[in-house]
């Protein structure tokens, strides 16, 4: 009879187990890939701010003199476009997502003393580097305009 | 003639799953009019284009709704495309038409359970969403996310599937044809459903077509209308046609969507069988849009319209969506009239209402 047409596949889901888990107290499964929250390999990060300028949310935001990055953790979406963006590619997408809570979800990535060490180090050697360059480039300006100005008063002369 | 008199319906309503408020004008049991409005949860998505450039509005879009939201973000990207001019490498497409029809599929369930809930038949209702789980696994496990993607890029998508995934996809396609079947029948035959269902909220096929509705709603009433058919994505080299029922009432709505989750299966069995075997899945797209377009995608709930216009600038000058929803909203006030105030929450219901998107 068509009125009960579902009561067999109801009797039988009566003995069935459960479809569903028991989180929290069995841990959940995520595939793999899935898109949970953003991780960063803070040593990698040069500090250049193209994720910051990609962020539809605007939720992160990086430091490069003091060598640190920071997100919003309630604020990302988890679209992972940071991570295509990034190019050192220090940024990863890893499962598990945000749980809920009270606080504020910001958090802050120092990076460690040995490698702001070496930061600060790399920078002195670029500011020297580009000390230097900017020397010899005056140099080369003054002598051209030395070798210039004979060639003016040729000119001059002839004229 | 009886007095008159006015009942609020919604925003919080037990069948609502989303907030929209409609005042019922009824004489004793009957509803002779229904006033809409709506605008309890609008975002202002659509202003955003002048703060995040087009790259970044492909997340915002996908946003705009949580059930149809890879079809959001694919409608807005063909339409970049189409400014931009470039050409979609053919494995994007067909990746494209997968992911948009298990998002087809997971709605229709979504929209079965609930129907079963609004008419009370609540074991109906958690068979649909646990077969509607499976299908969320599939898209989670292609994607990464449950509902929304972020897998779409102006040009392509960022994401393969890969071959046993595929499979995978296939054999989970055999358990839920199998299992749907047995929610099939009882919708379909089952006499309590038939006597909720049956001859309520008629809407003809000229007021369907006079009131603009769209989807499986306009379908429902005899309308031949998908969008698929207009060719985006890989729907030209696959074989469908639309399901249309002629009775227009809310069996007729039920029907055109549960046959609809087949159809879905048979073109995602379709798209797997004919996907090329190539390594690129986007266009690279260079310097800043200039143009304008109009997409139409067919959504679960109906045609979708995305316009949008730019001019040589990172940021676009207008984005515009037109969702099913709110082409469907006039049939649905009309559909109202003459009904009892008892079937008023079901038929509201058998639109598949989705406020988010129509307020965006
Ligand atoms: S995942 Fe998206 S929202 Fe989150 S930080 Fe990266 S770009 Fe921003
Ligand atoms: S894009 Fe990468 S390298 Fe650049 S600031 Fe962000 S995390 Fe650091």
């Amino acid at each position: 009879m068509s009125i009960l047409k579902y009561a067999p596949e109801a009797l039988k889901n009566l003995f069935k187990p459960p479809v569903t888990t028991k989180y929290p107290f069995e841990p959940a499964v995520y595939p793999e890939g899935a898109r949970g929250h953003i991780e960063i390999t803070i040593d990698d990060c040069i500090g250049c701010g193209m994720c910051v300028r990609s962020c539809p949310c605007g939720t992160l935001s990086v430091d490069k003199m003091a060598g640190t990055w920071s997100i919003d953790r309630f604020d990302c979406i988890a679209c992972g476009y940071c991570v295509e963006k990034c190019p050192k590619k220090c940024l990863t997408m890893v499962e598990g997502y945000q749980t809920p809570g009270a606080k504020e979800g910001k958090v802050t990535y120092t990076k460690s003393p040995e490698q702001l060490e070496k930061d600060r180090i790399a920078r002195e050697e670029q500011a020297k580097k580009a000390a230097a360059a900017r020397e010899a480039a005056a140099k080369k300006a003054a002598e051209a305009a030395k070798q210039q100005q004979p060639s003016g008063l040729e000119q001059a002369a002839k004229k | 003639m009886g007095k008159r008199s006015v009942i609020p319906f919604g925003p919080q309503h037990p069948v609502l799953p989303e907030p929209i408020h409609i005042d019922l004008v009824i004489e004793d049991e009957k509803v002779v009019e229904a006033i809409p409005s709506v605008g309890f949860i609008h975002r202002g998505l659509e202003s955003l284009v002048d703060k995040r450039d087009y790259n970044q509005m492909t997340y915002v879009v996908e946003r705009t709704c949580g059930i149809c939201s890879f079809q959001h973000g694919m409608g807005y990207c063909e339409a970049m495309e189409h400014v931009f001019g470039v050409d979609v490498p053919a494995r994007a497409k067909y990746l494209r038409t997968i992911w948009a029809e298990l998002g087809r599929m997971h709605s229709h369930l979504l929209w079965l359970g609930l129907l079963a809930d609004g008419f009370g038949y609540e074991n109906l209702f958690y068979q649909c969403w646990r077969v509607r789980e499976k299908v969320l696994d599939m898209q989670e496990m292609t994607s990464g996310g449950r509902l929304i993607f972020s897998v779409n890029k102006v040009g392509g998508v960022i994401k393969d599937i890969e071959k046993e995934k595929l499979d995978i996809i296939l054999k989970t396609m055999d358990e839920v044809e199998e299992e749907l079947t047995v929610i099939k029948d009882t919708f379909l035959l089952d006499y309590s459903v038939q006597s909720r269902l049956q001859g309520v909220g008629i809407v003809t096929k000229e007021q369907a077509h006079d009131l603009g509705c769209a989807g499986p709603f306009a379908r429902a009433s005899g309308i031949r209308t998908d969008m698929r058919k207009l060719g985006y994505a890989a729907y030209p080299d696959l074989d469908f046609e639309p399901i249309i029922s002629a009775t227009g009432d809310s069996y007729a709505r039920c029907y055109c969507r549960i046959m609809e989750i087949f159809q879905s299966i048979d073109l995602i069995r379709q798209a797997i069988g004919k996907i090329p075997n190539e390594t690129d899945l986007f266009t690279p797209v260079k310097g800043n849009p200039d143009g304008e377009y109009f997409m139409r995608v067919e959504q679960p709930r109906g045609e979708a319209v995305y316009y949008v216009k730019a001019s040589g600038k990172q940021y676009l000058d207008r984005f515009r969506v037109r969702t099913p929803t709110f082409a469907n909203l006039p049939g649905l006030c009309e559909m109202l009239k003459n009904t009892q105030l008892s079937d008023v929450g079901l038929l509201v219901l058998t639109i598949d209402p989705c406020i988010s998107c129509t307020e965006r």
